[in-house]
């Protein structure tokens, strides 16, 4: 393992020293980010899951949040010496096997196209698909869950055809509704909260997935598998 | 109990958060200066996580129900009670009926009432504070409103309070050392670089060098930062990822965001950098048209700057105590 720091004592930033290596960086002061090397895919993630097991043990350990092919972790106390916080965490990193969660399956039914999928037109023009086809290779797709963040029980599903990739938008929408079926960048999703949103909207689904007075708030947990099921079609 | 009689929009009830959900995309909320709620809640007994009011548009009143100790902490501005003036950062008793009332202060931006007992208000996944982009928490979820009644917990300490009230010296006095008043109108934040830092190339510098000033289109979610514009040297597609407050991202117009206390758990635009944690509480008392600089740090200053703070609060948990104990005793 090969670990450089910047010149700039404060700068923490791990180089990977080859395509393998993982990259560290930090947030503040407590809080540290895994990024995975490689391809954005399963194998990063159950990788992932893994790391996030293994720093779970750990005493000094605040929070922990998977993201895509990354891991934030939290530390309780600012550590005194960062780099041996980094080190640690490559070192889990290297001892973390891959695991599978098993996950349970979870159905959303979809109106595409409508009032709700504002940007299916320019999405049809950035893939050259037809406004069916682009419905159609969203809902034939099969989605995991890689993790949950950004809002309360959203899910970020992998699994997009890259035919149908589109970027978040430079200007996001002020006021996309609670519902949106998005799709950002490979990453797609149904918007938990009506508010500014920088993905892209191609339908709406009505499914209620966050409950906070629920032992089990969040209806999505990584690991999940996804479908979307076309229940109306509107183009 | 207490009666909101007048609030302005998104004041809300805070406590020191609900961290631990992040993960499945629960912001942690919390109060914008923890350190004044901190302090408040000492000051009348308190638990110092226990449940108070943010106020953050002004005027506010409100009204006592019951014979209640509270205080004042936060912004430069002292609260009035039944129209007489009171030391903001005291511990004081107000009787059933009368009505307290906090006006604009003139430079800072958020004040906290602590009261005795804290507002009784159900915990929602292990806090009391309003998540307002969840819609839960807090006060039913939602901003305080006139005619709201909000029922106060037990009150252990109520006659051991000073006739004359508890007060402390505030932090931006008492820790003047560590967190230097504003030079020339400009704010003074640490924070360290981030993992995108390197991608702004000679913008990263300017990042650190320029003033930035805090626009008006900022709320307790982020501040969105006026300046010149910096971008990084190429376009990234980052993969979503955690972050916490003070993360300060720059998206495509190249304008920072600094996130704050109802931070998204998750992110995608570059980081250039993030603000230690002990300075949030300064940021969150920097109002919209406020300028900053920010202030390369490392995780050994920031370790000086914890331990002075908790110096301070220790001292103050220790002295108020050991006054009260004295009163009681001489009682």
């Amino acid at each position: 393992m090969i670990v450089t720091t910047n010149r700039h004592a404060s700068q923490r930033q791990i180089v990977a020293a080859t395509k393998s290596r993982p990259r560290v960086s930090s947030i503040g002061a407590k809080a540290f980010l895994l990024e995975a090397p490689g391809e954005f895919d399963l194998a990063a993630q159950r990788r992932i899951w893994a790391l996030s097991r293994s720093v779970k043990g750990w005493a000094d350990l605040a929070e922990d949040i998977p993201g895509m092919t990354n891991l934030l972790v939290i530390f309780k106390e600012t550590p005194e010496d960062p780099d041996a916080v980094v080190a640690r965490l490559l070192q889990a990193w290297e001892n973390a096997q891959s695991i599978d969660l098993k996950g349970k399956i979870i159905e959303i039914p979809v109106h595409y196209g409508g009032e709700h999928a504002s940007d299916l037109p320019a999405l049809c023009d950035l893939s050259g698909l037809s406004d069916r086809e682009v419905v159609r290779i969203h809902h034939q797709a099969t989605y995991r869950v890689f993790a949950v963040g950004s809002a309360p029980g959203f899910g970020y599903l992998h699994g997009l055809d890259p035919r149908i990739y589109m970027p978040r938008k430079t200007v996001p929408s002020l006021k996309m509704a609670k519902g949106c079926v998005t799709i950002g960048g490979m990453q797609t999703g149904v918007a938990m909260l009506t508010g500014p949103n920088g993905w892209n909207s191609i339908g709406f689904a009505a499914l209620e997935m966050f409950d906070p007075n629920s032992p089990t708030p969040a209806m999505m947990a990584p690991g999940d598998t996804v479908y979307f099921l076309p229940a109306r079609i509107e183009l | 109990m207490i009666e909101i009689l007048e609030s302005g929009p998104f004041n809300t009830v805070q406590d020191l958060g609900r961290p631990g959900y992040r993960d499945i995309g629960v912001t942690a909320s919390g109060a914008m200066d923890p350190l004044a709620v901190r302090i408040g809640n000492i000051l009348v007994g308190n638990d110092e996580n226990a449940a108070a009011i943010e106020v953050q548009t002004f005027p506010f009143r409100l009204r006592f129900e019951q014979c209640t100790v509270f205080a004042v902490t936060g912004a430069d501005g002292n609260p009035d009670l039944d129209g007489s003036e009171l030391l903001p950062w005291c511990a004081h008793a107000a009787e059933a009926g009368q009505i307290l009332e906090l006006k604009q202060p003139p430079r800072l931006a958020r004040v906290y009432i602590a009261l005795g007992g804290g507002l009784n208000v159900p915990v929602v996944m292990g806090s009391r504070s309003t998540s307002l982009r969840g819609g839960f928490g807090g006060n039913a979820g939602r901003p305080l409103a006139k005619g709201d009644r909000i029922a106060l917990g037990e009150d252990a300490e109520i006659s051991m309070l000073p006739a004359a009230g508890l007060a402390v010296v505030e932090p931006a006095v008492a820790l003047r050392d560590i967190f230097p008043a504003p030079a020339d109108g400009v704010l003074p934040i640490r924070a360290l670089p981030a993992g995108e830092h390197h991608l702004f190339a000679g913008d990263g510098e300017a990042f650190w060098r320029q003033t930035w000033r805090i626009s008006s289109r900022s709320d307790r979610t982020g501040y969105r930062l006026s300046g010149d514009p910096i971008t990084p040297t190429a376009s990234v597609e980052m993969r979503s990822h955690g972050v916490v407050p003070g993360v300060v991202q720059v998206p495509p117009g190249g304008e920072p965001i600094v996130q704050m206390s109802d931070a998204n758990t998750a992110g995608g635009y570059p980081k250039i950098a993030g603000v230690i944690e002990c300075d949030l509480w300064r940021l969150g008392q920097a109002r919209v048209g406020a300028c900053l600089q920010f202030v390369r740090s490392t995780h050994a200053e920031a370790r000086t700057v914890e331990r002075a703070v908790a110096r301070y609060v220790d001292d103050i948990r220790q002295t108020s105590k050991m006054v009260k104990r004295a009163l009681k005793a001489m009682a």
